[in-house]
């Protein structure tokens, strides 16, 4: 089988090669392109649809700036009326960010949360994606209750052994209240909770008892 | 090395037992210990080793003639690497879902030392359809392999299986955690090789 090797079969056995995937690839990108993007805008539609009161039309995709960071989020409208807005926001969890789609209704009450992704602890932090701890901020009016949790003096029950992860859920529903605020009233965050935004999640120490770990 | 009279049928079955690329041979274990959280997950990570490795098995098998000596290792690479991509792209379209969980480990396919291996050990010297039946025996072996360390870890982990859940509340953490796929796997191993002794 073995052929003898030279400089110039060498080049051009690896040529023929590369050419050869490279063709097949392009092939299978320009077919497989449409469904690629209808998946990730279906997955899209799918978390703002979640989220959000009824709308009607496509969901409109803007970014704000707000305290230097830039956020994505999609305005519904229902009858020509603004139903609401999803907001993209993530914070750091125990093992990487926590992302999350947050609905907020035009009148500023959160109608509902969804995971867009986390990789928090199998068992542990990844319960934030269950209903029992990610239902309390559906219809979660922040005019009216702390967002942050128990033990920070809040209104949100943390899930059991899982303080920085449910810190970090809600951190990042926090944020998505900022860019709310700042989507309907132009107001940046003030100085406290803008600092909060940023000092939460990794630098806080964590001093509680050997179970609360996450 | 390779048996030349073997049958396709035997060429399938060995790479199911007696050359199992999990228990016997022990390669692909960052894919085997890192994927296996789930039945769900070890089975979508089986299947997608066993598309590339056929695959790559035949266009090896038939490339092979015609590689010079020395650059035969980066030609095979960029063989397995365009249909790794390819199967990127379609499980990117088709299977977002399962896409997204096994997220890295689809592009570490590329050098998975399994697909490697059978290309230098048997592809190269075999003919085309032996090759596709060596990769489809390993690769069923490889899917049967991490089907059943998932589906142990999921049972004891979270009390479901193939996503049914059948015990209420959380299972033994640990066994869907790292040091679980290690315990796990270690104890499938001794089984495997206390079953398939000889007497």
């Amino acid at each position: 089988m073995a052929v003898q090797s030279s400089f110039k079969n060498m080049v051009l056995c690896l040529l023929v090669i590369c050419f050869v995937s490279s063709a097949l690839l392009a092939v299978v990108y320009a077919v497989t392109k449409a469904p690629i993007e209808a998946a990730a805008a279906a997955k899209t539609n799918n978390a703002i649809a979640q989220v959000v009161p009824e709308f009607d039309g496509t969901p409109e995709l803007s970014q704000i700036n707000v305290a230097g960071t830039d956020y994505t989020y999609y305005k519904v409208s229902k009858d020509g009326a603004v139903a609401g807005y999803a907001i993209m926001a993530a914070a750091t969890g125990f093992s990487g960010p926590v992302s999350l789609m947050v609905g907020v209704t035009a009148d500023g009450i959160i109608y509902n949360t969804s995971v867009l992704s986390q990789s928090e602890t199998p068992g542990l932090g990844a319960k934030c994606t269950e209903p029992a701890f990610a239902d309390q901020f559906r219809n979660f009016n922040p005019a009216e209750k702390v967002l942050k949790v128990k033990k920070d003096g809040g209104d949100v029950d943390a899930i059991t052994a899982s303080t920085i992860t449910s810190r970090a859920y809600t951190n990042a529903v926090q944020i998505a209240i900022d860019v709310y605020k700042a989507i309907t009233t132009g107001a940046q965050p003030d100085a406290a909770s803008g600092a909060s935004v940023s000092a939460n999640g990794s630098s806080e120490p964590e001093n509680n008892g050997g179970q609360d770990n996450e | 090395m390779e048996d030349r009279t073997m049958s396709k049928l035997q060429l399938i079955t060995k790479g199911l037992i007696k050359e199992n690329p999990t228990f016997v041979l022990i390669l692909g274990m960052c894919p085997t210990l890192a994927t296996t959280t789930s039945a769900m997950n070890g089975m979508g990570m089986g299947f997608a080793t066993l598309f590339v490795l056929v695959l790559s098995n035949m266009a090896i098998s038939a490339a092979a003639p015609y590689i010079p000596d020395k650059v035969r290792i980066p030609s095979y690479i960029v063989i397995i690497a365009a249909f790794v991509t390819i199967l990127q792209f379609i499980m990117q379209a088709y299977t977002p879902a399962m896409y997204e969980t096994l997220g890295l480990f689809i592009p570490l396919i590329v050098v998975n030392c399994i697909v490697l291996g059978r290309a230098e050990a048997f592809a190269n010297k075999n003919s085309v359809i032996d090759s596709a039946c060596d990769g489809l025996g390993i690769g069923l072996g490889f899917t049967l392999a991490l089907t059943v360390l998932g589906l142990i870890r999921e049972i004891i982990g979270s009390g479901s299986a193939f996503g049914f859940k059948f015990i209420s509340g959380d299972g033994i953490l640990v066994f869907v955690l790292a040091p679980g796929a290690f315990l796990a796997l270690g104890y499938l191993i001794v089984l495997f090789r206390k079953l398939t002794a000889k007497k």
